[in-house]
């Protein structure tokens, strides 16, 4: 359960060659806050190492889809799902998946920054340690490595053990990154990863996820439809609450087939 | 539009204009009445720690420093030989405090976990307030209480228990003290923000793993704040102790014994007949002294730990 990477034997489609296998299907996804439909009928699958774009203006449910997918979305008492979200071939909203395992297969970066007030090393091996592992080499061990996948090993290297409130709001991005690849998961979600950060560091944590999409899937949500384009393979639209376009990136910035699309990429609306 | 925003302008132009003098009196005067308001409660604490001071000098112009903190007796009302030995009063006060708090920290943390992790709104509404009238009750009923209910019952349970002993009142001071690290524990608990919760939720973590090893060490400054205001509360109780600790000083851990506390024994001597410049009547201020020390000394070890403990975010 802890440290595999989890390259699936099942799901691989041998009638399409080029086609990677998905992480995530969703079939007739519906969700309600309360009396409030956020998400309609969804369909929406999500192809292994790439990167995934969500795009949208406010309030059109891209973040609570994104949620949707490890399950975050409960965390509001009354939200109700309907529908199926598949992951690796086996339904995540069914009762019979746990939720915490779900969680460690699939990470997630949040808008702000958000460590833990605990020190840069304490950081990163909380994850490994709540799943059990307590060894102090093989530690220092994930610590390093998830640092250095987050490319932010060098400027902290000499203060692990000082407060990770310490470092800028640029690196507190890539320590959160660090700390979500210490557990080695599946699929990374990221929610706006770059909306609170300048410029500078924005183009590191781009950088770093065209890395990370070597070894992980990533879906990320974003408001900058620049971003999306520089670095996503796919990208989808959502409307108030509805997938509208979903194709490949470059398709939906060039040729889009919904006149919605292109009104939103064109910056008439939203 | 344009002919209002002109007009408005030029009121508060002449508004300011008259009252220019008296503002300007009112912004010297409050900050001086602000300072005196503070400077009361400034003054009133030197002036007790002076005559403290004072009334002790004097009690060990009569009895030896020395014999005051080594003497294992505290037998003051003998008429021939009485012993001034601070001992049993103090391991009587500690004593008490220790139970009270061994009642008081499990139960008022696992509360607050309860309340600021687990429990639904609804519930938190019901629960905050029934707590707060809890702390709110007399500690003279307390001491009752503990006298005429949990001591009796106690006895059931422990054959041989005397009727005045230092379980039962600190038992009771625990359950009086709950409410206080229940709340404001919850207090420092729920200022944690939420996204560390979500940090660590997204990570896989149970809820109870996020409660432990996230939101309690982000908290541990106000739990640990918490706690010591506890514990100089239990120090300083006395109507429970008065009532149902007994006034026998006693050097002992044993909590089934009668104990004093040095809160009981200012008690005791404050309404018997000690008369004014008798060495009883000056030892009371030379155990408030000892008393005022002790919580002192557990406020400044409670700054160092929560400092040293502090996780800022």
């Amino acid at each position: 359960m802890i440290s595999t990477t989890n390259k699936n034997k099942q799901a691989e489609p041998n009638n399409k060659k080029l086609q990677k296998p998905n992480v995530f299907e969703a079939k007739g996804f519906n969700l309600w806050y309360g009396e409030d439909q956020a998400l309609k009928n969804i369909d929406f699958d999500i192809a292994e190492n790439n990167v995934t774009a969500i795009i949208g203006p406010s309030g059109c449910g891209k973040s609570t889809f994104l949620k949707s997918l490890n399950r975050m979305v409960e965390l509001v008492p009354t939200v109700k799902m309907a529908g199926e979200i598949q992951y690796r071939g086996k339904n995540i909203l069914s009762s019979k998946f746990g939720v915490e395992e779900l969680r460690t297969k699939v990470g997630m970066v949040f808008q702000k920054p958000n460590p833990f007030p605990k020190s840069i090393y304490e950081n990163v091996a909380y994850g490994p340690r709540i799943h059990g592992i307590r060894d102090k080499v093989t530690l220092d061990q994930i610590v390093e490595t998830s640092l250095k996948g987050a490319a932010i090993w060098d400027e902290v290297k000499d203060r692990l053990h000082e407060n990770a409130y310490g470092l800028s709001g640029g690196q507190q991005q890539r320590l959160c990154i660090a700390r979500c690849l210490a557990i080695e998961p599946d699929v990374i979600l990221m929610d706006e990863p770059t909306s609170a950060l300048d410029p500078i560091s924005t183009l590191k944590v781009e950088e770093l996820v065209q890395q990370l999409k070597q070894n992980f899937s990533i879906v990320i949500v974003t408001h900058n439809m620049q971003q999306a384009a520089r670095i996503s393979d796919k990208t989808a639209f959502f409307l108030s609450g509805e997938l509208v376009e979903y194709n490949d990136t470059d398709v939906i910035f060039s040729n889009p087939r919904d006149n919605r699309t292109e009104d939103y990429i064109t910056g008439r609306f939203g | 539009m344009q002919k209002d925003k002109v007009s408005i302008a030029k009121l508060i132009e002449d508004n300011k204009k008259k009252n220019r003098y008296k503002q300007g009196l009112i912004e010297k005067a409050v900050p001086i009445f602000l300072f005196i308001t503070a400077l009361i409660s400034i003054l009133t604490t030197i002036g007790i720690v002076f005559t403290l001071l004072f009334e002790t000098v004097t009690f060990f112009d009569r009895v030896k420093i020395l014999d005051f903190i080594t003497s294992k007796e505290w037998f003051p009302f003998f008429e021939q030989d009485p012993k001034f030995g601070i001992a049993p009063l103090i391991s009587g006060t500690l004593l008490i405090a220790l139970i009270a708090m061994l009642v008081a920290i499990p139960i008022g943390l696992a509360a607050a976990i309860y309340l600021s992790e687990y429990a639904s709104d609804n519930v938190r509404r019901v629960v905050k307030p029934i707590l707060e009238v809890l702390a709110g009750i007399p500690t003279i009923v307390y001491g009752f209480f503990a006298l005429t209910f949990v001591t009796p019952l106690l006895q059931k349970i422990i054959p041989g228990l005397s009727f005045f002993n230092a379980l039962s009142p600190g038992i009771v001071i625990g359950i009086m003290i709950i409410p206080m690290i229940a709340s404001l524990s919850e207090d420092a608990m729920s200022a944690v923000p939420r996204a560390m919760r979500e940090g660590a939720l997204a990570l896989g973590s149970t809820k109870l793993e996020v409660s432990l090893k996230v939101v309690l060490p982000a908290a541990l400054s106000g739990i640990i704040a918490s706690f010591v205001l506890g514990i100089s509360r239990a120090i300083g109780e006395t109507m429970i102790v008065t009532i149902a600790g007994g006034s026998s000083p006693n050097l002992t851990f044993n909590p089934t014994e009668a104990v004093q506390t040095m809160t009981a024994y200012i008690v005791q001597v404050s309404l018997g007949d000690a008369s004014f410049g008798s060495t009883i009547y000056y030892s009371i201020y030379a155990v408030g002294m000892t008393l005022f020390v002790f919580t002192l000394i557990m406020n400044l070890i409670a700054q160092f730990i929560s400092k040293r403990f502090r996780e800022e975010y």
